[in-house]
């Protein structure tokens, strides 16, 4: 009973904030100065025509740098909860419950799917300056396709040596573009380092292309070692 | 009731039933799942206070032009910290999940009942 009292009292607690915040809660008619000026100065300055990428990959990129750290240091702890040698392999048992082989219906959906996702994938992180999308999303889309490569095919063994070479070598270059910032440009991970280009185009907006590849890469790599952690 | 109100509430609500998933449920992936629904609902309110009244997405196209952009966009700076906090909820959660596994295999069972060592 009282164990039910210490779980009602926080939620109804928690419930009348909310209903006072929902109750109060007037939907603005005009942005605040901040994002004015984004909004006015990411297409002008960057030359970026997608504002969101232009504040995470120019105006807030160190953040987003601090934010792929964090992801890192995620992965490297599911590596260190999930690691050691993989049980079932070396008992080298086949039971019922961990088949070797999935249904044809998935292996042949993920023949067409996988090169699909991956080009997809790709056309999300190098649109990031153009379109919704970047190095995070594409990132995601890249992890997706692996996790339903994996699922067709239980056997494959991610070479996790390449993976993680290609993870650190899209680090290093993401603070190799933003040292360069510093020495050719205004500041730490200025995307000004490369010509600006035409507004709208493919090759446009200075590094944030780059970045944006360099971003997918790094997500990508990251989140296809936590997924290959969980499988053991 | 404007739409922002809506999904604002929306979002709200989500946030109060993962808490209280969390709070009832002794099932360690229930409450996993219930940390999760918080999450959503957490991104939910913050793209939901980004709204503008008549606002579109901010991003300078055909549709909407460089100089009506500051006045038809929605609050692009929401946004990017949605997309933020996305990516470091989806890593808490594989962390998550993988202490999820390991007690499994340290006392075969989910319920956190069974893990009373830190219980005071």
């Amino acid at each position: 009973m009282t164990r039910r009292a210490t779980v009602v009292l926080p939620i109804a607690l928690l419930g009348i904030i909310f209903a006072m915040v929902a109750a109060n809660y007037s939907e603005r008619t005009s942005l605040p100065p901040l994002a004015k000026a984004y909004v006015e100065r990411v297409p002008q300055e960057l030359g970026a025509p997608n504002v969101i990428t232009g504040i995470l990959l120019t105006y807030r990129a160190f953040d987003t740098l601090g934010e792929v750290a964090v992801v890192f240091m995620v992965a490297a702890s599911v590596g260190l909860l999930l690691g050691g040698a993989p049980k079932r392999e070396s008992a080298g048992e086949i039971d019922a419950d961990h088949p070797t082989q999935s249904t044809e219906i998935i292996r042949n959906g993920a023949d067409v799917l996988v090169p699909l996702i991956a080009v997809f994938a790709a056309y999300i992180v190098l649109h990031g300056h153009l379109s919704p999308g970047g190095g995070f999303q594409g990132g995601a889309v890249i992890a997706s396709c692996v996790l339903l490569a994996l699922l067709a095919r239980p056997q494959y063994r991610i070479e996790l040596a390449r993976l993680s070479l290609m993870e650190s070598l899209a680090g290093l270059l993401f603070v190799l573009v933003g040292v360069a910032g510093i020495a050719f440009a205004g500041g730490f991970l200025d995307n000004r380092v490369l010509p600006l280009g035409d507004f709208g185009a493919l090759f446009s907006a200075g590094a944030i292309p780059v970045l944006s590849v360099l971003l997918g890469a790094k997500v990508g790599c990251e989140l296809s070692f936590i997924i290959e952690r969980f499988r053991t | 009731m404007t739409l922002s109100s809506i999904v604002l509430a929306t979002g709200l609500a989500l946030i109060l039933i993962g808490v209280w998933g969390m709070l009832t449920h002794r099932n360690i992936l229930r409450i996993i799942i219930g940390f999760s629904l918080m999450g959503t609902g957490s991104h939910i309110v913050i793209v939901a206070i980004g709204y503008v009244a008549g606002g579109t997405a901010p991003i300078i196209d055909d549709a909407l032009t460089l100089a009506e952009a500051p006045s038809h966009a929605v609050d692009p700076v929401p946004s990017a910290l949605a997309v933020t906090a996305i990516v470091i909820g989806l890593s808490i959660t594989a962390v998550l999940l993988a202490y999820a596994v390991r007690l499994y295999e340290s006392k075969k069972t989910l319920s956190i009942d069974a893990f009373t060592e830190s219980k005071w």
